[in-house]
């Protein structure tokens, strides 16, 4: 069977393309999705990619890119792409990039002044996108993906 | 202008504080008070306990002619009642001209060089930076070596916690110097200072006991509170003394430095010793905070 066929395609929503194998299930905890979601939502994981080798694939049905943390989703798939679709066709694709500054995380240092009850977004500068490395901009301190990871 | 982390302070930067430190010294040897800073408040926000910076900080504006305000125990003041910091340094900005703030949690200092319009003095923000400690060591090696480049130094004792050494190990890093790292393994230098320091071109080499051969050896507190136990603080501890005994294996150049307050570290037995300069290296901390003092606040 075509792998294609294996999943509908939706009418309107958006599509989580070129995603690492087998980090689908952290991006569903990203984007919030529990047993009260009512959208319709397909996710493929270790399909077969020509630019990948595998990759995983999330479809949400009636979302728009707004409604996604895109820099949040960029620190586990940093090169993922998004399809957004209007009347099962692709009317835009973008890109994933990881930002220049990351406010959507908590500093992993518990005792950064940014986690004591200030007035301030968190502000973790990239310094390295893959391997990913970033330095919180008040508590000096250097992060690696599996330090984020743990506040998403 | 703030001075919040010797991380990104330029070679060019410190020279500079050095130079200006070099002009300050005589007043504060002189102990006889200028006029530079006349009519300026600086304010000391001291929210962790201190007594050298504080009261050097202290003695540095006064000697500049300036008037000090400001708290060294939060649980007097608004902070007790819930404040932010945020909140405390708007407040405080319209009472002085420069603000030095001591603070338990790392990146205070740079939080409050964001909220406020006057200069921010890092005077220590938790295990982080403690910028103005290392531009006196700066200059107390300077004075003793003759030179910054060139030099090997031993940085002994804590220096995962110790907010001084990682201050010293980046503003060393602006110079053509190589280094020692000595501490028990459980107390290492935090990893991304090291890969900071490799990464900058310097050589960095970690061992488990104090290396007496280097040009300088600078000794740090091992804080008791960082051990499970009491037997595992001194078996560990005791490596990294300086007693009349390893004085003896010590290099005939090799400054001993420390930032103090000291415990044990180094014996009194030491002190005499002509290449001890802890006691001198604290005297520069007037000369070094009026330079500082008189470069944000009279733009000198």
């Amino acid at each position: 069977m075509n792998e294609e066929l294996k999943v509908r395609k939706i009418e309107n929503g958006i599509v989580l393309d070129h995603l690492p194998a087998g980090k689908s299930p952290d991006i569903m905890k990203i984007l919030g999705v529990d047993n009260q979601t009512e959208e319709t939502i397909s996710i493929l994981m270790n399909v077969s990619s020509t630019r990948q080798n595998k990759k995983d694939i999330i479809k949400i049905e009636g979302k728009g890119f707004e409604d996604l943390v895109v820099d949040k989703i960029a620190l586990l798939a940093p090169g993922a792409t998004v399809n957004i679709i209007k009347d099962f066709n692709v009317v835009e694709k973008r890109k994933i990039k990881i930002p220049d500054v990351i406010d959507v995380v908590s500093c992993p240092n518990p005792s950064c002044i940014t986690n004591q009850r200030e007035p301030v977004k968190p502000r973790l500068l990239v310094e390295a996108a893959d391997p990913l490395k970033v330095r919180c901009y008040y508590c000096e301190r250097v992060f690696n993906e599996h330090d984020l990871l743990e506040k998403l | 202008m703030d001075i919040i982390s010797t991380r990104n302070m330029s070679r060019d930067f410190i020279e500079d504080v050095l130079e200006k430190t070099k002009k300050m010294e005589p007043i504060a040897k002189a102990k006889k008070q200028v006029d530079m800073l006349k009519g300026k408040t600086l304010a000391t926000l001291f929210f962790e306990p201190s007594t050298r910076t504080k009261l050097s900080f202290m003695a540095a504006m006064n000697l500049l002619g300036g008037t000090v305000v400001g708290f060294d125990d939060p649980r007097t003041s608004s902070v007790k009642k819930g404040e932010t910091l945020a909140d405390t340094i708007r407040v405080v900005e319209g009472y002085a001209n420069a603000i030095v703030i001591r603070h338990p949690n790392e990146g205070a200092a740079a939080l409050a060089a964001k909220f406020s319009e006057v200069p921010i003095i890092n005077g220590g923000d938790g295990s982080n930076q403690h910028p103005t400690q290392a531009l006196l060591d700066m200059y107390t090696i300077l004075k003793e070596k003759g030179k910054l480049d060139g030099l090997k130094v031993t940085l002994a004792g804590d220096l995962k916690y110790g907010r001084t050494v990682h201050s010293l190990a980046y503003a060393l890093s602006k110079f053509d110097v190589s280094f020692v790292f000595a501490s028990p393994p459980s107390l290492r230098m935090p990893r991304w200072i090291v890969a900071d320091l490799k990464s900058s071109g310097i050589s960095v080499k970690e061992i488990n006991s104090i290396e007496v051969k280097s040009d300088v050896l600078y000794l740090t507190r091992i804080q008791k509170e960082r051990f499970p136990d009491i037997e595992e603080y001194q078996r560990v501890a005791s490596a990294y003394i300086l007693d009349e005994e390893t004085l003896k294996e010590l290099g005939e150049e090799t400054m001993i430095m420390h930032p103090l307050p000291r415990v044990n570290e180094i014996s009194p037995g030491v002190d005499n010793d002509r290449r001890a300069k802890y006691f001198v290296q604290s005297f520069y901390g007037v000369p070094t905070r009026m330079a500082l003092l008189a470069m944000v606040m009279a733009d000198i």
